[in-house]
């Protein structure tokens, strides 16, 4: 992959560690964004690696993104069925293990994470019960995390969002915890679009290693291609998980 | 062949938009005596041959771990069918 693309993150000085990430991207039948989130890896400078949803060898990666689309159809609930996949229990493992593996759930991604109880609460229909897609507008509420420590705090970036059902639900304690604890890592800014609790976007775990959102960073990582067609606000995610890896701030 | 039947709704407090959005078009064909509606899942699991306990334990199981997210859902019924 060449390296004409713009680094947007805090890396004037990009050190070899870098580009020696190896990053995850796990297919399930039905994912559709698995090519722009290995794209949105090598992008930022890493290594991209494609992970089957049968196979259960992580292949000694860095961190994992489990991607957007209709895995399973949506088939019973979205994500309830790549939930029992073989490669989900191996990063289920990893993300609760000692070396807290960072797992990045993107839309459908976001899905299996909390049908996996990676994440708390739940998906559920748009509120108004149409399919979304538009520019949207978050801020970032936790630039603590693995994914999000390139990000100034409450910093406000634009990002695609596209989704049948995601309306985040939890129940009032659990709503309390996640704010509580800091771990609202998204929320929508100017509309709520799906009628999300508290007009969350995205959330992390304790731990601040896997965090999961709607809305579609790896669709805003290039100029030319992203929201406005200049919107890059995504890319920072990916160049966030090396800061991390590398042992950067946070 | 026995069927085990099982129906998974939405918790009370959840808002169910296409219930909704179905109590909202009920009216139109002139059916108005309904207050509200609220959609569910109904599973039908065959079973070839007799139903017995250890299939009916499974089928309770199956129903709180899989076929329901008891985030959001609720296994209000599971009932073995003889045809």
């Amino acid at each position: 992959m060449s390296n004409d693309l713009p680094l947007i993150g805090d890396y004037s000085t990009p050190t070899a560690e870098l580009s020696g990430a190896r990053i995850g991207v796990v297919t399930f039948p039905g994912t559709l964004d698995d090519r722009d989130a290995a794209r949105a890896v090598r992008t930022a400078g890493a290594q991209s690696v494609s992970l089957w949803h049968a196979d259960s060898d992580l292949g000694d990666v860095d961190a994992v993104i489990i991607p957007g689309g209709f895995s399973y159809g949506d088939y019973l609930r979205a994500g309830a069925i790549s939930r029992f996949a073989p490669m989900m229990s191996k990063i289920v493992d990893a993300a609760n293990s000692e070396a807290k593996l960072p797992v990045l759930g993107i839309c459908n991604g976001f899905q299996i994470l909390t049908e996996s109880h990676l994440l708390p609460g739940s998906m559920i229909k748009n509120d108004h019960l149409r399919f979304i897609c538009r520019d949207q507008v978050l801020r970032v509420e936790n630039n603590t995390t693995a994914w999000t420590n390139g990000y100034e705090a409450s910093q406000e970036i634009t990002i695609p969002l596209k989704n049948q059902d995601g309306q985040y639900v939890a129940d009032e304690k659990t709503l309390d915890e996640l704010e509580a604890e800091n771990r609202v890592a998204f929320s929508y800014v100017g509309w709520n679009p799906n009628g999300s609790r508290r007009s969350i976007a995205g959330i992390s775990n304790a731990a601040g290693n896997v965090v999961g959102l709607m809305p579609h960073p790896e669709h805003a990582i290039e100029v030319g291609f992203g929201p406005d067609a200049t919107g890059t606000d995504g890319l920072t995610f990916f160049t966030s998980v090396l800061t991390h890896l590398v042992g950067g701030k946070k | 062949m026995p069927r085990i039947v099982v129906d998974v709704m939405l918790k009370p407090e959840i808002l169910d938009p296409q219930g909704k959005a179905i109590a909202g078009a009920l009216p139109r064909l002139g059916f108005n005596a309904f207050e509200a509606v609220r959609q569910g899942k109904r599973f039908e699991l065959s079973v070839d041959g007799e139903v017995t306990e250890e299939i009916l334990a499974q089928a309770r199981e199956a129903a709180e771990t899989m076929l329901s997210n008891p985030v959001i859902e609720d296994v209000v019924n599971v009932e073995v069918i003889d045809d």
